[in-house]
Protein backbone atom coordinates (compact mmCIF):
# COMPACT_ATOMS: atom_id res chain seq x y z
CA UNK A 1 0.00 0.00 0.00
CA UNK A 2 2.71 2.56 -1.17
CA UNK A 3 2.44 6.06 -1.27
CA UNK A 4 4.41 7.60 -4.38
CA UNK A 5 5.15 10.82 -6.24
CA UNK A 6 6.05 10.72 -10.23
CA UNK A 7 7.66 13.82 -11.78
CA UNK A 8 8.35 14.54 -15.23
CA UNK A 9 10.54 17.16 -17.54
CA UNK A 10 10.92 15.14 -20.52
CA UNK A 11 9.13 16.99 -22.80
CA UNK A 12 7.77 20.82 -23.27
CA UNK A 13 5.32 19.62 -20.97
CA UNK A 14 5.76 19.67 -16.96
CA UNK A 15 3.56 17.26 -14.47
CA UNK A 16 3.81 15.19 -11.49
CA UNK A 17 1.66 12.90 -10.00
CA UNK A 18 0.66 11.39 -6.48
CA UNK A 19 -0.50 7.87 -6.02
CA UNK A 20 -1.97 6.85 -2.63
CA UNK A 21 -2.59 3.25 -2.74
CA UNK A 22 -4.32 1.69 0.81
CA UNK A 23 -5.96 -1.20 1.35
CA UNK A 24 -10.08 -1.71 1.14
CA UNK A 25 -10.13 2.02 -0.33
CA UNK A 26 -10.05 3.12 -4.15
CA UNK A 27 -6.62 4.41 -5.57
CA UNK A 28 -6.74 8.01 -5.23
CA UNK A 29 -4.36 9.51 -8.58
CA UNK A 30 -3.47 13.01 -8.34
CA UNK A 31 -1.89 14.77 -11.51
CA UNK A 32 -0.89 17.83 -12.80
CA UNK A 33 0.00 18.43 -16.57
CA UNK A 34 1.30 21.87 -18.22
CA UNK A 35 2.89 22.69 -20.93
CA UNK A 36 5.36 24.71 -19.61
CA UNK A 37 8.34 25.16 -22.49
CA UNK A 38 11.96 26.15 -20.74
CA UNK A 39 9.69 26.77 -16.93
CA UNK A 40 10.30 23.39 -15.70
CA UNK A 41 12.59 24.65 -13.33
CA UNK A 42 9.75 27.36 -11.96
CA UNK A 43 6.78 25.22 -12.15
CA UNK A 44 7.92 21.86 -10.61
CA UNK A 45 8.10 22.75 -7.13
CA UNK A 46 4.71 24.63 -6.88
CA UNK A 47 3.21 21.43 -8.85
CA UNK A 48 4.94 19.04 -5.97
CA UNK A 49 3.42 20.91 -3.03
CA UNK A 50 -0.37 21.49 -4.59
CA UNK A 51 -0.27 17.81 -5.38
CA UNK A 52 0.55 17.18 -1.48
CA UNK A 53 -1.86 19.76 -0.25
CA UNK A 54 -4.97 18.35 -2.26
CA UNK A 55 -3.88 14.86 -0.76
CA UNK A 56 -3.40 16.46 2.37
CA UNK A 57 0.13 14.58 2.80
CA UNK A 58 3.57 15.60 3.35
CA UNK A 59 6.95 14.35 1.71
CA UNK A 60 7.32 12.17 4.91
CA UNK A 61 4.49 10.27 4.01
CA UNK A 62 6.06 8.96 0.89
CA UNK A 63 7.57 5.77 0.39
CA UNK A 64 9.27 5.97 -3.28
CA UNK A 65 9.21 8.62 -5.71
CA UNK A 66 9.94 8.26 -9.51
CA UNK A 67 11.04 10.13 -12.40
CA UNK A 68 10.92 10.42 -16.07
CA UNK A 69 14.49 8.82 -16.79
CA UNK A 70 14.05 9.68 -20.70
CA UNK A 71 14.89 9.57 -23.47
CA UNK A 72 13.86 12.94 -23.53
CA UNK A 73 15.12 16.59 -23.55
CA UNK A 74 18.52 16.19 -22.42
CA UNK A 75 18.22 19.21 -19.23
CA UNK A 76 14.93 18.00 -18.83
CA UNK A 77 15.79 14.77 -17.88
CA UNK A 78 18.31 15.88 -15.56
CA UNK A 79 16.35 18.76 -14.32
CA UNK A 80 13.74 16.13 -13.25
CA UNK A 81 16.31 13.71 -11.93
CA UNK A 82 18.19 16.11 -9.67
CA UNK A 83 15.09 17.25 -8.41
CA UNK A 84 13.98 13.69 -7.56
CA UNK A 85 17.25 12.58 -6.76
CA UNK A 86 17.64 15.49 -4.10
CA UNK A 87 14.14 14.25 -2.72
CA UNK A 88 14.61 11.00 -2.51
CA UNK A 89 17.88 11.55 -0.87
CA UNK A 90 16.54 13.67 1.17
CA UNK A 91 13.37 11.63 2.62
CA UNK A 92 15.97 8.29 2.63
CA UNK A 93 13.13 6.34 0.33
CA UNK A 94 14.16 4.44 -2.94
CA UNK A 95 13.50 6.48 -6.48
CA UNK A 96 12.67 4.74 -9.39
CA UNK A 97 13.27 5.39 -13.45
CA UNK A 98 10.19 5.50 -15.46
CA UNK A 99 11.11 5.20 -19.00
CA UNK A 100 9.22 8.17 -21.11
CA UNK A 101 8.24 5.45 -24.02
CA UNK A 102 6.23 3.55 -21.47
CA UNK A 103 4.93 6.18 -20.32
CA UNK A 104 3.52 7.18 -23.69
CA UNK A 105 2.48 3.29 -24.22
CA UNK A 106 0.38 3.46 -20.75
CA UNK A 107 -1.23 6.58 -21.38
CA UNK A 108 -2.91 5.31 -24.95
CA UNK A 109 -3.57 2.61 -23.56
CA UNK A 110 -5.14 3.66 -20.21
CA UNK A 111 -6.84 6.43 -22.39
CA UNK A 112 -7.76 5.34 -25.43
CA UNK A 113 -7.83 1.60 -24.66
CA UNK A 114 -5.07 0.75 -27.14
CA UNK A 115 -3.55 -2.81 -27.32
CA UNK A 116 -0.56 -2.22 -29.70
CA UNK A 117 1.45 1.06 -28.71
CA UNK A 118 4.29 2.25 -30.92
CA UNK A 119 5.67 5.40 -29.00
CA UNK A 120 7.95 7.51 -31.13
CA UNK A 121 9.51 11.07 -29.75
CA UNK A 122 11.21 13.44 -31.69
CA UNK A 123 15.31 13.23 -30.95
CA UNK A 124 15.99 16.31 -32.66
CA UNK A 125 18.94 16.32 -35.41
CA UNK A 126 16.75 14.29 -37.42
CA UNK A 127 16.60 10.97 -35.50
CA UNK A 128 13.82 9.14 -33.18
CA UNK A 129 13.43 7.40 -30.02
CA UNK A 130 11.38 4.51 -29.91
CA UNK A 131 9.95 1.47 -28.81
CA UNK A 132 6.85 -0.82 -28.94
CA UNK A 133 4.21 -2.10 -26.28
CA UNK A 134 1.69 -4.81 -26.17
CA UNK A 135 -0.79 -3.68 -23.50
CA UNK A 136 -3.44 -6.07 -21.54
CA UNK A 137 -5.27 -4.68 -18.05
CA UNK A 138 -2.80 -2.07 -18.08
CA UNK A 139 0.00 -4.30 -18.11
CA UNK A 140 2.67 -3.45 -20.52
CA UNK A 141 5.15 -6.28 -22.45
CA UNK A 142 7.57 -4.36 -24.61
CA UNK A 143 7.83 -6.05 -27.93
CA UNK A 144 10.85 -3.54 -29.46
CA UNK A 145 13.87 -2.39 -27.47
CA UNK A 146 14.11 1.18 -26.89
CA UNK A 147 16.12 2.77 -29.69
CA UNK A 148 17.50 5.90 -31.68
CA UNK A 149 16.95 5.56 -35.16
CA UNK A 150 16.41 7.79 -38.15
CA UNK A 151 12.84 8.09 -39.43
CA UNK A 152 13.67 6.29 -42.82
CA UNK A 153 15.59 3.23 -40.22
CA UNK A 154 12.13 2.90 -38.10
CA UNK A 155 10.49 -0.32 -37.81
CA UNK A 156 7.23 -2.27 -36.91
CA UNK A 157 8.40 -4.83 -34.16
CA UNK A 158 9.49 -8.27 -35.54
CA UNK A 159 7.02 -10.65 -35.68
CA UNK A 160 4.17 -8.60 -34.65
CA UNK A 161 4.00 -6.61 -37.78
CA UNK A 162 0.03 -7.55 -38.32
CA UNK A 163 -1.07 -6.29 -35.18
CA UNK A 164 -3.27 -3.31 -35.00
CA UNK A 165 -0.55 -0.69 -34.37
CA UNK A 166 -1.52 2.74 -33.13
CA UNK A 167 1.63 5.38 -33.10
CA UNK A 168 1.54 7.94 -30.10
CA UNK A 169 3.97 10.75 -29.54
CA UNK A 170 6.01 13.70 -30.82
CA UNK A 171 7.96 11.42 -33.47
CA UNK A 172 4.79 10.62 -35.20
CA UNK A 173 5.08 14.17 -36.90
CA UNK A 174 7.87 12.71 -39.23
CA UNK A 175 5.10 10.33 -40.88
CA UNK A 176 5.97 11.82 -44.31
CA UNK A 177 9.19 10.79 -43.59
CA UNK A 178 8.51 7.11 -42.34
CA UNK A 179 8.30 4.21 -44.24
CA UNK A 180 6.07 3.31 -45.80
CA UNK A 181 5.75 -0.43 -44.00
CA UNK A 182 5.45 1.69 -40.94
CA UNK A 183 2.87 4.23 -42.74
CA UNK A 184 0.72 0.84 -43.63
CA UNK A 185 0.70 -1.20 -40.10
CA UNK A 186 -0.15 1.78 -38.27
CA UNK A 187 -3.68 2.37 -38.25
CA UNK A 188 -3.66 5.68 -36.67
CA UNK A 189 -1.20 8.05 -34.95
CA UNK A 190 -0.87 10.60 -32.37
CA UNK A 191 1.67 13.04 -32.79
CA UNK A 192 0.01 15.42 -30.05
CA UNK A 193 0.53 13.19 -26.53
CA UNK A 194 3.19 13.51 -24.62
CA UNK A 195 5.00 11.48 -21.33
CA UNK A 196 3.44 12.39 -18.48
CA UNK A 197 3.54 11.41 -14.48
CA UNK A 198 0.51 10.59 -14.03
CA UNK A 199 1.20 7.20 -16.18
CA UNK A 200 4.72 6.88 -14.35
CA UNK A 201 3.73 7.17 -11.20
CA UNK A 202 0.97 3.75 -11.83
CA UNK A 203 3.98 2.39 -13.55
CA UNK A 204 6.14 3.20 -10.43
CA UNK A 205 3.97 1.11 -8.39
CA UNK A 206 4.38 -1.61 -10.47
CA UNK A 207 8.05 -1.74 -10.18
CA UNK A 208 7.74 -1.39 -6.81
CA UNK A 209 5.55 -4.27 -6.15
CA UNK A 210 8.01 -6.42 -7.73
CA UNK A 211 10.73 -5.18 -5.85
CA UNK A 212 11.82 -2.29 -7.80
CA UNK A 213 13.43 1.20 -6.49
CA UNK A 214 17.08 1.78 -6.41
CA UNK A 215 19.27 4.17 -3.97
CA UNK A 216 18.87 7.88 -5.73
CA UNK A 217 21.88 7.60 -7.27
CA UNK A 218 21.62 4.75 -8.99
CA UNK A 219 18.22 6.22 -11.07
CA UNK A 220 20.38 7.89 -14.03
CA UNK A 221 18.54 9.34 -16.69
CA UNK A 222 18.82 7.37 -19.59
CA UNK A 223 19.79 9.38 -22.67
CA UNK A 224 19.65 6.65 -25.47
CA UNK A 225 21.45 9.29 -27.51
CA UNK A 226 25.52 8.74 -26.54
CA UNK A 227 27.44 9.97 -29.24
CA UNK A 228 27.28 13.81 -27.96
CA UNK A 229 30.97 14.59 -28.96
CA UNK A 230 33.76 13.98 -31.03
CA UNK A 231 37.25 13.39 -29.57
CA UNK A 232 39.70 15.71 -31.31
CA UNK A 233 41.74 14.02 -33.90
CA UNK A 234 45.61 13.45 -33.09
CA UNK B 1 24.43 27.22 10.44
CA UNK B 2 25.57 24.09 8.69
CA UNK B 3 25.46 24.79 5.03
CA UNK B 4 26.06 22.33 2.03
CA UNK B 5 27.40 23.79 -0.31
CA UNK B 6 27.53 22.58 -3.96
CA UNK B 7 29.38 23.62 -7.01
CA UNK B 8 28.94 22.59 -10.45
CA UNK B 9 29.08 25.37 -12.94
CA UNK B 10 31.39 23.87 -15.68
CA UNK B 11 34.04 20.67 -15.36
CA UNK B 12 34.63 20.01 -11.82
CA UNK B 13 31.78 18.96 -8.97
CA UNK B 14 32.27 20.02 -5.73
CA UNK B 15 30.75 19.75 -2.28
CA UNK B 16 31.51 20.97 1.16
CA UNK B 17 30.11 21.52 4.48
CA UNK B 18 30.93 24.88 6.16
CA UNK B 19 29.69 25.35 9.66
CA UNK B 20 29.34 29.02 10.54
CA UNK B 21 30.73 28.16 14.54
CA UNK B 22 33.37 25.61 13.56
CA UNK B 23 34.18 26.72 10.00
CA UNK B 24 35.37 24.37 7.33
CA UNK B 25 34.07 20.82 8.38
CA UNK B 26 34.69 18.77 5.37
CA UNK B 27 34.53 19.08 1.20
CA UNK B 28 35.29 16.89 -1.77
CA UNK B 29 36.01 17.15 -5.27
CA UNK B 30 35.57 15.51 -8.58
CA UNK B 31 37.78 16.73 -11.49
CA UNK B 32 36.07 15.52 -15.29
CA UNK B 33 39.78 17.19 -16.44
CA UNK B 34 40.48 13.63 -17.55
CA UNK B 35 37.62 13.12 -19.68
CA UNK B 36 37.74 16.45 -21.73
CA UNK B 37 41.38 15.89 -22.37
CA UNK B 38 40.22 13.86 -24.92
CA UNK B 39 38.01 16.33 -26.81
CA UNK B 40 40.78 19.13 -26.41
CA UNK B 41 38.37 21.13 -24.43
CA UNK B 42 35.17 20.95 -21.73
CA UNK B 43 32.46 19.63 -23.34
CA UNK B 44 29.33 21.19 -22.03
CA UNK B 45 26.90 17.52 -22.29
CA UNK B 46 29.17 15.28 -20.57
CA UNK B 47 29.97 18.12 -18.39
CA UNK B 48 26.25 17.98 -17.39
CA UNK B 49 25.87 14.29 -17.65
CA UNK B 50 28.67 13.55 -15.40
CA UNK B 51 27.37 16.23 -12.04
CA UNK B 52 24.56 14.40 -12.49
CA UNK B 53 26.39 10.67 -11.87
CA UNK B 54 28.71 12.09 -9.19
CA UNK B 55 26.95 15.04 -7.12
CA UNK B 56 24.92 12.73 -4.63
CA UNK B 57 28.04 10.39 -3.78
CA UNK B 58 29.96 13.19 -3.16
CA UNK B 59 27.41 14.67 -0.97
CA UNK B 60 27.07 11.25 0.83
CA UNK B 61 31.52 11.07 1.19
CA UNK B 62 30.88 15.11 2.60
CA UNK B 63 28.74 13.93 5.16
CA UNK B 64 30.23 10.78 6.30
CA UNK B 65 33.70 12.70 6.18
CA UNK B 66 31.69 15.53 8.47
CA UNK B 67 30.23 12.68 10.84
CA UNK B 68 26.98 14.05 10.01
CA UNK B 69 23.53 13.02 8.86
CA UNK B 70 21.40 14.73 6.11
CA UNK B 71 18.79 15.72 9.54
CA UNK B 72 21.52 17.85 10.51
CA UNK B 73 22.06 19.99 7.45
CA UNK B 74 20.63 23.86 8.15
CA UNK B 75 20.99 25.17 4.97
CA UNK B 76 21.97 24.64 1.49
CA UNK B 77 23.94 26.71 -1.17
CA UNK B 78 24.94 26.11 -4.78
CA UNK B 79 26.06 27.70 -7.55
CA UNK B 80 23.34 29.40 -9.99
CA UNK B 81 25.96 31.06 -12.31
CA UNK B 82 27.43 32.36 -14.37
CA UNK B 83 29.04 29.10 -16.01
CA UNK B 84 27.48 26.41 -18.32
CA UNK B 85 23.69 26.45 -18.51
CA UNK B 86 23.14 22.99 -18.34
CA UNK B 87 25.83 22.11 -15.69
CA UNK B 88 24.49 24.71 -13.27
CA UNK B 89 21.46 23.14 -13.73
CA UNK B 90 22.48 19.80 -11.95
CA UNK B 91 23.20 21.57 -8.99
CA UNK B 92 20.24 24.05 -8.57
CA UNK B 93 17.77 20.74 -9.13
CA UNK B 94 19.55 18.76 -6.80
CA UNK B 95 20.21 21.41 -4.30
CA UNK B 96 16.08 22.39 -4.59
CA UNK B 97 14.77 19.18 -4.19
CA UNK B 98 16.81 18.03 -1.30
CA UNK B 99 16.51 21.22 0.60
CA UNK B 100 12.61 20.50 -0.16
CA UNK B 101 12.58 17.10 1.31
CA UNK B 102 15.13 18.42 4.77
CA UNK B 103 12.63 21.71 4.73
CA UNK B 104 15.11 24.14 5.13
CA UNK B 105 16.16 26.99 3.03
CA UNK B 106 18.29 26.88 -0.12
CA UNK B 107 20.50 29.64 -1.98
CA UNK B 108 21.76 30.09 -5.62
CA UNK B 109 25.14 32.16 -5.16
CA UNK B 110 27.27 33.70 -7.16
CA UNK B 111 30.69 31.54 -8.43
CA UNK B 112 32.81 34.48 -8.48
CA UNK B 113 31.79 35.95 -5.46
CA UNK B 114 32.92 32.22 -4.03
CA UNK B 115 36.30 32.67 -5.85
CA UNK B 116 36.53 36.10 -4.01
CA UNK B 117 35.85 35.26 -0.64
CA UNK B 118 38.12 32.11 -1.33
CA UNK B 119 40.56 33.35 0.95
CA UNK B 120 38.23 34.06 3.63
CA UNK B 121 38.59 30.30 4.65
CA UNK B 122 42.18 30.42 5.04
CA UNK B 123 43.52 30.65 9.22
CA UNK B 124 44.73 34.38 8.01
CA UNK B 125 41.70 35.56 5.77
CA UNK B 126 42.48 39.23 4.24
CA UNK B 127 40.31 42.18 6.14
CA UNK B 128 37.96 44.01 3.79
CA UNK B 129 38.65 46.26 1.72
CA UNK B 130 40.67 44.07 -1.08
CA UNK B 131 41.63 44.29 -4.35
CA UNK B 132 41.11 40.86 -6.26
CA UNK B 133 42.46 39.56 -9.16
CA UNK B 134 40.33 36.85 -10.42
CA UNK B 135 42.10 34.43 -13.39
CA UNK B 136 41.21 31.57 -14.40
CA UNK B 137 40.40 29.69 -17.60
CA UNK B 138 36.91 31.54 -17.67
CA UNK B 139 37.56 35.10 -16.42
CA UNK B 140 40.31 37.84 -15.93
CA UNK B 141 38.79 40.48 -13.93
CA UNK B 142 39.87 43.24 -11.02
CA UNK B 143 37.96 43.60 -8.65
CA UNK B 144 37.71 46.12 -5.58
CA UNK B 145 35.99 44.31 -2.70
CA UNK B 146 34.74 46.54 0.04
CA UNK B 147 32.93 44.17 1.72
CA UNK B 148 30.53 40.99 1.45
CA UNK B 149 28.56 41.88 -1.78
CA UNK B 150 29.75 45.04 -2.34
CA UNK B 151 32.25 44.84 -5.46
CA UNK B 152 33.26 47.25 -7.74
CA UNK B 153 34.59 46.05 -11.59
CA UNK B 154 38.03 47.70 -11.83
CA UNK B 155 38.62 46.15 -15.33
CA UNK B 156 38.27 43.00 -17.20
CA UNK B 157 39.45 40.93 -20.15
CA UNK B 158 37.94 42.26 -23.44
CA UNK B 159 38.64 38.85 -24.91
CA UNK B 160 39.90 35.98 -24.16
CA UNK B 161 40.83 34.79 -20.21
CA UNK B 162 44.09 34.43 -19.30
CA UNK B 163 43.84 31.04 -18.75
CA UNK B 164 41.88 30.47 -22.45
CA UNK B 165 44.82 31.87 -23.69
CA UNK B 166 47.51 29.25 -21.71
CA UNK B 167 44.93 26.46 -23.31
CA UNK B 168 45.55 28.15 -26.65
CA UNK B 169 49.09 28.58 -26.24
CA UNK B 170 49.63 24.87 -25.42
CA UNK B 171 47.32 23.74 -27.69
CA UNK B 172 49.44 25.18 -30.84
CA UNK B 173 52.72 23.74 -28.73
CA UNK B 174 51.21 20.80 -29.26
CA UNK B 175 50.91 20.13 -24.88
CA UNK B 176 47.26 18.48 -23.85
CA UNK B 177 44.68 20.28 -22.29
CA UNK B 178 44.47 22.08 -19.78
CA UNK B 179 47.31 23.82 -21.02
CA UNK B 180 48.02 26.32 -18.31
CA UNK B 181 50.71 23.91 -16.01
CA UNK B 182 51.86 22.08 -19.21
CA UNK B 183 53.14 25.76 -20.61
CA UNK B 184 54.08 26.51 -17.27
CA UNK B 185 56.89 23.56 -16.73
CA UNK B 186 57.83 23.89 -20.61
CA UNK B 187 58.50 27.58 -19.65
CA UNK B 188 60.88 26.61 -16.91
CA UNK B 189 63.24 25.33 -19.36
CA UNK B 190 63.08 28.37 -21.33
CA UNK B 191 65.40 31.38 -22.11
CA UNK B 192 63.73 34.90 -21.04
CA UNK B 193 65.68 36.73 -23.40
CA UNK B 194 65.23 35.02 -26.98
CA UNK B 195 62.11 36.04 -27.72
CA UNK B 196 60.14 39.22 -26.52
CA UNK B 197 56.16 38.75 -26.92
CA UNK B 198 53.86 42.34 -26.39
CA UNK B 199 52.18 43.54 -23.08
CA UNK B 200 48.78 44.29 -24.75
CA UNK B 201 47.28 46.81 -23.21
CA UNK B 202 49.50 48.06 -20.63
CA UNK B 203 50.90 50.91 -23.09
CA UNK B 204 47.58 53.04 -22.47
CA UNK B 205 45.82 53.74 -18.76
CA UNK B 206 42.78 51.51 -17.75
CA UNK B 207 42.81 47.90 -15.99
CA UNK B 208 40.99 45.95 -18.80
CA UNK B 209 43.30 43.05 -19.97
CA UNK B 210 43.27 42.03 -24.22
CA UNK B 211 44.84 38.54 -24.48
CA UNK B 212 43.56 37.00 -27.95
CA UNK B 213 46.50 39.36 -29.93
CA UNK B 214 49.11 37.67 -27.73
CA UNK B 215 48.11 34.19 -28.73
CA UNK B 216 48.10 35.27 -32.73
CA UNK B 217 51.81 36.55 -31.69
CA UNK B 218 52.44 33.29 -30.52
CA UNK B 219 50.55 31.98 -33.64
CA UNK B 220 52.84 33.56 -35.74
CA UNK B 221 56.25 32.82 -33.66
CA UNK B 222 56.05 28.79 -33.86
CA UNK B 223 54.79 29.28 -37.55
CA UNK B 224 57.94 30.98 -38.75
CA UNK B 225 60.12 29.01 -36.39
CA UNK B 226 58.59 25.43 -37.96
CA UNK B 227 58.66 27.17 -41.54
CA UNK B 228 62.80 27.71 -40.69
CA UNK B 229 62.99 23.78 -39.42
CA UNK B 230 64.25 25.47 -36.14
CA UNK B 231 61.15 24.28 -33.72
CA UNK B 232 63.54 21.83 -31.72
CA UNK B 233 62.19 21.44 -27.94
CA UNK B 234 64.50 24.44 -26.96
CA UNK B 235 62.84 26.42 -29.64
CA UNK B 236 59.75 25.42 -28.04
CA UNK B 237 60.52 25.62 -24.62
CA UNK B 238 61.47 29.56 -25.51
CA UNK B 239 58.37 30.89 -26.76
CA UNK B 240 56.88 29.20 -23.80
CA UNK B 241 58.42 31.08 -21.64
CA UNK B 242 57.87 34.91 -23.89
CA UNK B 243 54.44 33.58 -23.31
CA UNK B 244 54.44 33.02 -19.90
CA UNK B 245 56.18 36.65 -19.33
CA UNK B 246 54.10 38.50 -21.50
CA UNK B 247 51.29 37.15 -19.65
CA UNK B 248 52.63 37.44 -15.82
CA UNK B 249 53.67 40.67 -16.93
CA UNK B 250 50.77 41.99 -17.71
CA UNK B 251 48.86 40.38 -14.98
CA UNK B 252 51.57 41.90 -12.64
CA UNK B 253 51.04 45.64 -14.05
CA UNK B 254 47.92 45.84 -14.23
CA UNK B 255 47.43 44.73 -10.41
CA UNK B 256 49.94 47.48 -9.44
CA UNK B 257 47.66 50.01 -11.22
CA UNK B 258 44.90 48.32 -9.62
CA UNK B 259 46.55 49.03 -5.73
CA UNK B 260 47.65 52.27 -6.84
CA UNK B 261 44.13 53.29 -8.37
CA UNK B 262 42.32 52.32 -5.04
CA UNK B 263 45.27 52.87 -2.13
CA UNK B 264 44.86 49.48 -0.54
CA UNK B 265 47.31 47.20 0.10
CA UNK B 266 45.66 43.82 0.44
CA UNK B 267 45.69 41.79 -2.63
CA UNK B 268 44.00 38.37 -3.39
CA UNK B 269 44.54 36.85 -5.96
CA UNK B 270 42.33 33.61 -7.11
CA UNK B 271 41.24 31.00 -10.24
CA UNK B 272 43.02 28.34 -11.72
CA UNK B 273 45.93 30.80 -13.29
CA UNK B 274 46.89 31.92 -9.88
CA UNK B 275 48.88 28.58 -9.08
CA UNK B 276 51.25 29.80 -11.52
CA UNK B 277 54.58 30.02 -9.88
CA UNK B 278 56.14 32.78 -11.69
CA UNK B 279 53.05 34.85 -11.24
CA UNK B 280 53.05 34.33 -7.26
CA UNK B 281 56.98 35.39 -7.27
CA UNK B 282 56.24 38.38 -9.19
CA UNK B 283 53.31 39.36 -7.29
CA UNK B 284 55.71 39.21 -4.05
CA UNK B 285 58.49 41.02 -5.13
CA UNK B 286 55.32 43.77 -6.43
CA UNK B 287 53.45 43.49 -3.20
CA UNK B 288 56.43 43.58 -1.27
CA UNK B 289 57.85 47.03 -2.90
CA UNK B 290 54.64 48.84 -1.64
CA UNK B 291 53.83 47.18 1.95
CA UNK B 292 51.39 45.47 0.22
CA UNK B 293 50.27 41.60 0.97
CA UNK B 294 48.92 39.22 -1.79
CA UNK B 295 46.84 36.60 -0.03
CA UNK B 296 45.97 33.38 -1.96
CA UNK B 297 43.33 30.77 -1.53
CA UNK B 298 45.11 26.52 -0.53
CA UNK B 299 45.95 24.99 -4.11
CA UNK B 300 42.77 23.25 -3.99
CA UNK B 301 40.14 25.90 -3.86
CA UNK B 302 42.22 27.98 -6.49
CA UNK B 303 40.14 26.22 -8.77
CA UNK B 304 36.41 25.50 -8.57
CA UNK B 305 35.49 24.12 -5.52
CA UNK B 306 32.06 23.81 -3.20
CA UNK B 307 34.12 25.15 0.01
CA UNK B 308 33.73 28.81 -1.51
CA UNK B 309 30.21 27.94 -2.09
CA UNK B 310 29.45 26.81 0.85
CA UNK B 311 31.23 29.37 2.83
CA UNK B 312 29.04 32.05 0.76
CA UNK B 313 26.04 30.62 0.77
CA UNK B 314 26.53 30.49 4.41
CA UNK B 315 26.74 34.37 4.76
CA UNK B 316 24.00 35.08 2.85
CA UNK B 317 21.57 32.33 4.61
CA UNK B 318 22.13 33.69 8.07
CA UNK B 319 21.48 37.04 6.72
CA UNK B 320 18.09 35.76 5.85
CA UNK B 321 18.42 35.43 2.31
CA UNK B 322 16.77 32.34 0.38
CA UNK B 323 15.68 31.00 -3.29
CA UNK B 324 11.50 30.92 -3.40
CA UNK B 325 10.75 27.83 -5.55
CA UNK B 326 12.14 28.06 -8.68
CA UNK B 327 15.96 26.57 -9.20
CA UNK B 328 18.36 29.38 -10.54
CA UNK B 329 20.40 28.98 -13.00
CA UNK B 330 22.29 31.94 -14.98
CA UNK B 331 24.62 31.86 -17.41
CA UNK B 332 26.14 35.27 -17.37
CA UNK B 333 25.37 37.14 -14.35
CA UNK B 334 27.55 40.07 -13.72
CA UNK B 335 29.37 40.24 -10.84
CA UNK B 336 28.10 43.92 -9.85
CA UNK B 337 24.59 43.06 -9.92
CA UNK B 338 25.32 41.68 -6.50
CA UNK B 339 24.02 43.49 -3.41
CA UNK B 340 25.31 42.40 0.52
CA UNK B 341 23.65 40.03 2.41
CA UNK B 342 20.40 40.66 3.81
CA UNK B 343 19.40 42.77 1.30
CA UNK B 344 17.48 42.15 -2.33
CA UNK B 345 20.18 41.81 -4.98
CA UNK B 346 19.16 42.72 -8.28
Amino acid sequence: MPTLLALDASSSACSAALLCRRDGHDDQLLARFVQAPREHTRRLMPMIDELLDEAGLTLADMDALAYGHGPGSFTGLRIAAGVAQGLAFGLEIPLIGVSTLEALALAGHRRLHLRHVMPVIDARMGELYTAAYRCHAGELTRLADEALVSPERLTLPAGHEEADWVGVGSGWEQWEALPVTVQAGVSQHLPDMQPAAEDMVLLAAQALASGGGEAPHLAQPVYLRDQVAWQKSR
Amino acid sequence: MRVLGIETSCDETGVALFDTERGLVADALYSQIAMHADYGGVVPELASRDHTRKLLPLIEDVLNDAGMTRAELDGIAYTAGPGLVGALMVGASTAHGLARALNIPVLGVHHMEGHLLAPMLEDEPPAFPFVALLVSGGHTQLVEVRGLGDYELLGESVDDAAGEAFDKAAKMLGLEYPGGPNVARLAEQGDPTRFRFPRPMTDRPGLDFSFSGLKTHMLTAVRSLREAGQLDDQARADVARAFEEAVVDTLVIKCRRALDATGLKRLVVAGGVSANTRLRERLAVETGKRGAKAFYPRGRFCTDNGAMIAYVGAQRLVAGERDDSAMRAVPRWPLDQLAPAGSASA
